[in-house]
C-alpha cells in the first residue's frame, strides 16, 4: 500500500486530485447482490496519466463512473480536492461534471444527429472557459472533418471526436473508459496520441481504462483491479510514447 | 443556435411524417374547438345584437280578436315597457310559374315604419307608404327562392279573396330567423314566406278594424327581468282570456328563437366532445412516440448528463420537442379553426335569415385551445420526459436489457402448431405490450367511431323523415282552415277531382298538466280509423286511439313524468276554455314536436263545440295535384296548404351540399386519427424491431415475409379496432342524440349499414396507406448498418 501514497514521478505538482477511501459498490439485482467494488483506496495526482487494468467485470467502469460523479458508492468516500463527492447532491454532481470532468466512452456515444463540431459544441456551450470546438477538433487531428455527422466518420474518427468533446471544456480530469476498445491498433495509437497530447500540453489528470496491457506502458502509473479490489499498482520508470505502441 | 436545439430540429425533421401525423390530430382538435366555439360566440353575439337593435319582443301572444283599447290595459301591467298590437294571418300565396303550395304569414306593419317591436331589417326597396293598400314587404329568403324583386307582384288569398300584391321591399326579421312553416320540419324558403302589409287594409280584410289578434311586448329592463316575466305572462293570459287568447309565451319559447337556441346547444356539445377525443388521441400518440425516442436515446441522454447537463435541461429538451409538435398542430389548428369558424358562421347566416354576422373570435378561445392542447400533450408525455430526466447516467451507459418475451397465451394453450414462426413473433410482440396494443387499437377504434357520427346525422334525418312522413303522417296535402269549421267542409274537399281520401283533424291549443309539471302544446283530434294520421309506438306499430283517452308523444310523457293510466289535466286555451281530466291511454313515438292526440269525436265532445275541424288531410292522385291545389287555394276557408313531401325534397336539395361538406370534413378528421395512430404505431414497431427484421432479411427472409411480421400486427389491430369502433361510434351517436333531444325534435339513434361500412372503409384505407408507407420504409431497411451498430 506504500506505493499508493507516492506521487507520480513526472507530475507537475504533487497535489492529490482524487482521494478514494474505502469505496464499495454493491448492485442490487432483484434478490441478488452483485458486489462490483469491495473496498478501494486510491489517490490520483494532479497531471498524472493513470491506466486502470483488469479483467472484465473487475469493476473498472464502476470505479471510473464513481470518480466522474456518474454514480455514487455504496460505502466509502471519494474526495475531489477537498470536496466529498459521496456527500454531494445531484445538483452539485451535475456542476462537478459540467465544470471539471471530461469523459471518453468506449462506444463514443456521439449524438448521431449532430455534426462533429456540434457534438463538441454541446459541451462547450455549458462550460466555463472552453476551447473553440474547432480548436479541440484540430487538436485530435480532425480539423478537416468538422461538418461530418458521426455516421460519416470511421470508428477511430468518432472516438477522436469524443476525445475532442471531452477535452474541449478544458477539464481538470479526463476519464476514459476503453477509448481504444473498438479500434484497430493503428487507429488506437492515433487516439492515444491525442490523449497523451492533452495530458502533456494541458496537464489534465487522466485516467484510462483498458484491457490492453500494451497501453499501460504510456502511463505514469498502472492500477490493476481484480474482483473489485486494487490488486497491484505499478509505477513506470519511463513512459513509452504513444506513437511507439502497437498491439 | 444551441447545439442541443440543432439536435431537436434535426430529429424533428427526421420524424417529420410522424410529427405531422400527430400534428394533424391536434389540428383537428384545435380546429373543431375554435370553429365550434367561435361560431357559437358569433351566433350569440349576432343574435343578441340583432335582437337588441330590432327590439325583439320578450313576450308574445296570439288571440282571436280584441279591441285596440285593450292595449292600454296591457301597457299597465307592471314591468311592461313597450306594447305593439298587430294583425297576423296565415295565408295561401301564389307565385307566378310556381305550382307547389305556398303559404305564409302576413303581419301588419304601421305605415312607413319598421314596426315598434320586432323591427324588420330592410334589405332593399322601401317601406310601405300610407294609402298604398296593396304594397307588401317580403321576407328576403322567400323572394330569393323565387327571384322576386321590389316591383314584382305576388298573389295572396287574403281571407278568401285573391289579391295581387306589389312587393316594395325585401326584409329580414328577428322574429323569423328560423323561418319555418307551421307543422314543417325544416325551413323551406320556396314554400313558406313572411309578408308585411299595412295595418289598415289587412285589418279591414280580416274584420280587425280597431282590433288586433296578436300582441308582443318588451319588459322594462330596469327591473329584474327574469323575476317578473312569469307574472307578466300570467297577467296577460288573464287579460286575453276573454278575447280568445291561446296562451302567452316568453321569448325563450318563441319558435324561431327556440330553434336557434337548440342549434347553439348542439354547437356547444360538439365543441366539447370532439376536441376531447382528438386531444386524447394526440396525447397518446405523443406519449408513444416520445417514449420510444427517449428509449432510443438513453445513451445520448446519459452522455449529456455525464458532461454536466442537468436533469431539468434534459427534461426540457424533450419537452421542447413535444411543444414543437404541439405548436405546429396548434398554429395550423388555429388558422383552420378560424377559417372553418368563418365558413360555419356564413353557412349559419345563410341558413338562418340573419342580416349580418358578427364573427366573434374571443382571445380566450384561442388561448384555451392552445393551453388545453399543450396541457394534454404535456401530461401525456410527462411520464416519458420525466423518465428521461431522471435516468441515472451510469445505468444508461449500460445497454438496455434484452426485452423480455414470453410464450403467448395462445401458445400455452397448445395451439402453437397452428402458428407460423412469424405469426408467433406477432403475437408475442403484442402480448409483451398489452397496454400499448390496447391503446393503439382503441385509437384506431376512435377514428372509426368519429366517422360514424358524420353518417349518423344524415341517416337519422332520413329515418326521421321516413317515419314521420312515410309511416305516421301519410297525407299528400294538408289544408289548414282559417277557423274551426263544421265537418261538412269535408264534402266539398271530397268532390274535388283527384282527391282520393279526406280526413278531418282538429287542433286545440292547450296547457297540459300532471302534478306540478305543465306544458303548452296542442291537442290533436284525429279520426280514429283514419289512414292518413297514424300514431306509432316504439316498435312502429299502430296505436289504436281509445274512446276516452289521450295519447302523448313519448317526449311529452317524459317531460310531464306521466305514464299510461295516469290522469292528465287538459286546460284548453280556446273557446269556453274548459279544463278536463283525461286518462293517458298510450305513448306514441314521434321525432318531431310534442303533441297530445285524442279521437276527434272525443275531443269535440270535451269542447262541446259540435263537430268542428281545424283542417283536413288529403290523399290525392298525383296527376291532379296541381289542379287540386289550385282549387284549394280558391276556397275561402282554406288558409294554407302544406305539402310535406315537396318541402322535404327541397330541404334536401338545399342542404345536400353542406351535408357533403360535413361528411368530407369528418372523413378528414376520422382519417387524421386513423392515419396518425396507425402510421405512428407502425413506425415505432419498425424502429423497435429494426434489428430483428434486418437480421431476418440477412438470414434470407423476403421483404414480404418480413413485412408480414409488422403489417400482420397492423392488420390484427385494425380488425380488432373496427368492431370496437362500431361500439364507440354507437355510444358517441347515442350521446349526441341524447344531447340533441328537445321538444322541437328528437334525433333517432339509427345507424344504417352504410354508416358502418363507410366508417370501416375509411379506417381500412388509412391502414392501407400506412402499410404502403411502411412497406416503402422496409425497402430501405439497411441490413449492414443495422447489424453493425450496437443498440
Ligand atoms: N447496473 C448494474 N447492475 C447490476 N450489476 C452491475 C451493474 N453495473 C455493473 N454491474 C456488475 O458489476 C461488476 C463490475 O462491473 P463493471 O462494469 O465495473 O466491470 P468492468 O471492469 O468495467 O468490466 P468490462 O471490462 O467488461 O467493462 C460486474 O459483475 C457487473 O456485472
Ligand atoms: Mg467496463
Amino acid at each position: 500500500m506504500d506505493e499508493l501514497q507516492q506521487p507520480p514521478r513526472e507530475s507537475s505538482s504533487n497535489a492529490v486530485v482524487f482521494h478514494v477511501h474505502g469505496v464499495t459498490k454493491i448492485y442490487q439485482m432483484g434478490e441478488v447482490q452483485v458486489p462490483a467494488l469491495r473496498g478501494i483506496d486510491l489517490d490520483l495526482y494532479n497531471g498524472e496519466f493513470a491506466v486502470l487494468l483488469g479483467a472484465s467485470g473487475s469493476g473498472k467502469s464502476t470505479l471510473l463512473n464513481i470518480l466522474g460523479g456518474l454514480d455514487t458508492p455504496t460505502e466509502g468516500h471519494v474526495l475531489y480536492g477537498d470536496r466529498d463527492l459521496t456527500r454531494a447532491s445531484e445538483k452539485e454532481l451535475t456542476a462537478y461534471r459540467r465544470y471539471h470532468v471530461g469523459f471518453v466512452f468506449q462506444f463514443y456515444n456521439l449524438i448521431p444527429s449532430l455534426t462533429a463540431r456540434e457534438n463538441v459544441a454541446v459541451v462547450t456551450e455549458i462550460a466555463k472557459s472552453p476551447m473553440q470546438p474547432e480548436d479541440a477538433l484540430q487538436l485530435v487531428g480532425l480539423g478537416e472533418r468538422i461538418h461530418h455527422f458521426p455516421a460519416q466518420l470511421s470508428g477511430g474518427e468518432q472516438q477522436r471526436v469524443a476525445i475532442a468533446r471531452a477535452i474541449a471544456k478544458n477539464p481538470d480530469v479526463l476519464l476514459c473508459d476503453e477509448p481504444t476498445g473498438a479500434l484497430d491498433s493503428q487507429t488506437g495509437v492515433v487516439v492515444l496520441q491525442a490523449l497523451q497530447r492533452v495530458n502533456r500540453q494541458l496537464g489534465t489528470t487522466t485516467a484510462v481504462i483498458t484491457h490492453n496491457a500494451g497501453i499501460a506502458q504510456m502511463a505514469d502509473r498502472v492500477i490493476h483491479l481484480a474482483d473489485g479490489r486494487i490488486s497491484q499498482v505499478d509505477i513506470n520508470e519511463t513512459r513509452v510514447d504513444a506513437s511507439e505502441l502497437s498491439w | 443556435m444551441k447545439a442541443l436545439d440543432i439536435k431537436l430540429w434535426r430529429e424533428l425533421w427526421d420524424m417529420r411524417m410522424q410529427a405531422l401525423a400527430i400534428a394533424m390530430v391536434i389540428v383537428s382538435g384545435v380546429g373543431i374547438f375554435i370553429m365550434s366555439l367561435s361560431t357559437l360566440d358569433s351566433l350569440y353575439e349576432t343574435r343578441e345584437s340583432y335582437y337588441r337593435e330590432h327590439h325583439f319582443a320578450h313576450i308574445f301572444a296570439s288571440l282571436k280578436r280584441a279591441p285596440l283599447s285593450l292595449a292600454k290595459r296591457i301597457e299597465e301591467i307592471p314591468g311592461v315597457d313597450k306594447v305593439e298590437t298587430r294583425v297576423v294571418a296565415y295565408v295561401n300565396l301564389d307565385v307566378e310559374g310556381f305550382t307547389d303550395p305556398v303559404s305564409g304569414h302576413i303581419l301588419s306593419l304601421p305605415d312607413n315604419s319598421r314596426g315598434l317591436l320586432n323591427q324588420i331589417y330592410l334589405r332593399s326597396g322601401r317601406l310601405i307608404e300610407p294609402g298604398h293598400d296593396n304594397e307588401i314587404v317580403l321576407s328576403e329568403e322567400f323572394a330569393r327562392a323565387h327571384k322576386l324583386r321590389p316591383g314584382d307582384k305576388l298573389g295572396a288569398t287574403i281571407n278568401g279573396r285573391r289579391k295581387k300584391l306589389t312587393i316594395v321591399g325585401l326584409a329580414l326579421s328577428p322574429e323569423y330567423i328560423y323561418q319555418i312553416a307551421p307543422g314543417a320540419m325544416f325551413p323551406d324558403y320556396a314554400r313558406y314566406g313572411v309578408l308585411w302589409m299595412a295595418r289598415q287594409p289587412l285589418a279591414t280584410a280580416y274584420d280587425m278594424d280597431g282590433a288586433f289578434n296578436n300582441v308582443t311586448l318588451t319588459l322594462d329592463r330596469t327591473m329584474g327581468r327574469g323575476a317578473n316575466e312569469q307574472t307578466v305572462i300570467d297577467a296577460l293570459d288573464d287579460i286575453l282570456k276573454d278575447y280568445g287568447g291561446i296562451g302567452t309565451i316568453a321569448r325563450k319559447d318563441q319558435f324561431s328563437n327556440r330553434f336557434l337556441s337548440e342549434e347553439l346547444k348542439q354547437q356547444r356539445t360538439i365543441a366539447t366532445v370532439f376536441p376531447v377525443i382528438f386531444f386524447g388521441v394526440a396525447a397518446f400518440l405523443l406519449n408513444v412516440v416520445i417514449s420510444r425516442l427517449i428509449r432510443l436515446q438513453r445513451e445520448e441522454i446519459a452522455t449529456l448528463k455525464a458532461f454536466g447537463y442537468s436533469d431539468l435541461a434534459i427534461g426540457l429538451h424533450y419537452l421542447k420537442l413535444v411543444l414543437m409538435i404541439v405548436s405546429i398542430g396548434v398554429v395550423i389548428g388555429i388558422v383552420a379553426g378560424i377559417l372553418m369558424g368563418k365558413g360555419m358562421s356564413n353557412i349559419y347566416m345563410d341558413f338562418y335569415s340573419l342580416p349580418y354576422m358578427i364573427y366573434v373570435l374571443k382571445p380566450q378561445v384561442i388561448i384555451a385551445a392552445a393551453l388545453i392542447s399543450t396541457g394534454v400533450a404535456v401530461m401525456g408525455t410527462l411520464y416519458a420526459v420525466n423518465s428521461a430526466a431522471s435516468l441515472p447516467p451510469a445505468q444508461a451507459m449500460r445497454p438496455e436489457l434484452p426485452a423480455k418475451y414470453h410464450t403467448t397465451l395462445v401458445e400455452r394453450l397448445g395451439l402453437q402448431h397452428w402458428l407460423s414462426q412469424p405469426t408467433r413473433m406477432i403475437l408475442r410482440h403484442i402480448e409483451r405490450r398489452p397496454l400499448k396494443s390496447l391503446l393503439t387499437t382503441l385509437g384506431i377504434a376512435m377514428a372509426c367511431g368519429i366517422m360514424m357520427v358524420s353518417g349518423f346525422q344524415e341517416g337519422a334525418i332520413n329515418y326521421m323523415v321516413d317515419v314521420q312522413f312515410g309511416m305516421s303522417q301519410r297525407d299528400d296535402l294538408m289544408a289548414i282552415y282559417t277557423e274551426p269549421t263544421s265537418e261538412r267542409s269535408l264534402y266539398s274537399l271530397r268532390n274535388v277531382q283527384g282527391v282520393e281520401h279526406v280526413e278531418g283533424f282538429r287542433d286545440v291549443p292547450a296547457r297540459l298538466r300532471f302534478e306540478h309539471r305543465s306544458y303548452r302544446t296542442a291537442v290533436n283530434g284525429v279520426e280514429p280509423d283514419g289512414s292518413l294520421m297514424r300514431l306509432l309506438d316504439t316498435e312502429l306499430k299502430r296505436i289504436e286511439l281509445p274512446q276516452g283517452g289521450v295519447v302523448l308523444t313519448d317526449y311529452l310523457a317524459e317531460l310531464l313524468h306521466i305514464k299510461t293510466g295516469n290522469i292528465l289535466s287538459i286546460e284548453v286555451l280556446e273557446g269556453s276554455r274548459p279544463t278536463v281530466q283525461v286518462p293517458v291511454a298510450g305513448i306514441a313515438k314521434q321525432y318531431l314536436g310534442v303533441n297530445a292526440y285524442m279521437r276527434l269525436d272525443a275531443l269535440n265532445q270535451l269542447l262541446k263545440e259540435g263537430n268542428a275541424l281545424s283542417g283536413a288531410l288529403l290523399k290525392v292522385d298525383q296527376r291532379y295535384i296541381r289542379d287540386i291545389y289550385r282549387e284549394l287555394k280558391d276556397m275561402p276557408r282554406v288558409a294554407g296548404v302544406v305539402e310535406h313531401k315537396s318541402a322535404i325534397q327541397s330541404f334536401y336539395d338545399t342542404v345536400a351540399e353542406s351535408i357533403l361538406f360535413f361528411t368530407f370534413i369528418s372523413m378528414l378528421l376520422g382519417s387524421s386519427i386513423a392515419f396518425g395512430v396507425i402510421y405512428n404505431s407502425m413506425r415505432i414497431a419498425l424502429s423497435e424491431r429494426n434489428r430483428e427484421l434486418a437480421s431476418l432479411r440477412v438470414l434470407g427472409f423476403e421483404r414480404g415475409e418480413v413485412a408480414y411480421i409488422l403489417l400482420g400486427e397492423l392488420a390484427l389491430f385494425t380488425l380488432l379496432a373496427i368492431p370496437l369502433g362500431f361500439l364507440i361510434g354507437y355510444g358517441l351517436c347515442a350521446y349526441l342524440a341524447s344531447q340533441f333531444e328537445s321538444d322541437l325534435y328528437r334525433v333517432p339513434l339509427v345507424l344504417s349499414q352504410d354508416v358502418y361500412a363507410f366508417s370501416a372503409l375509411v379506417v381500412l384505407l388509412s391502414s392501407i396507406v400506412s402499410a404502403i408507407m411502411i412497406w416503402r420504409n422496409l425497402a430501405h431497411l439497411d441490413m449492414v448498418a443495422v447489424l453493425k451498430s450496437k443498440e
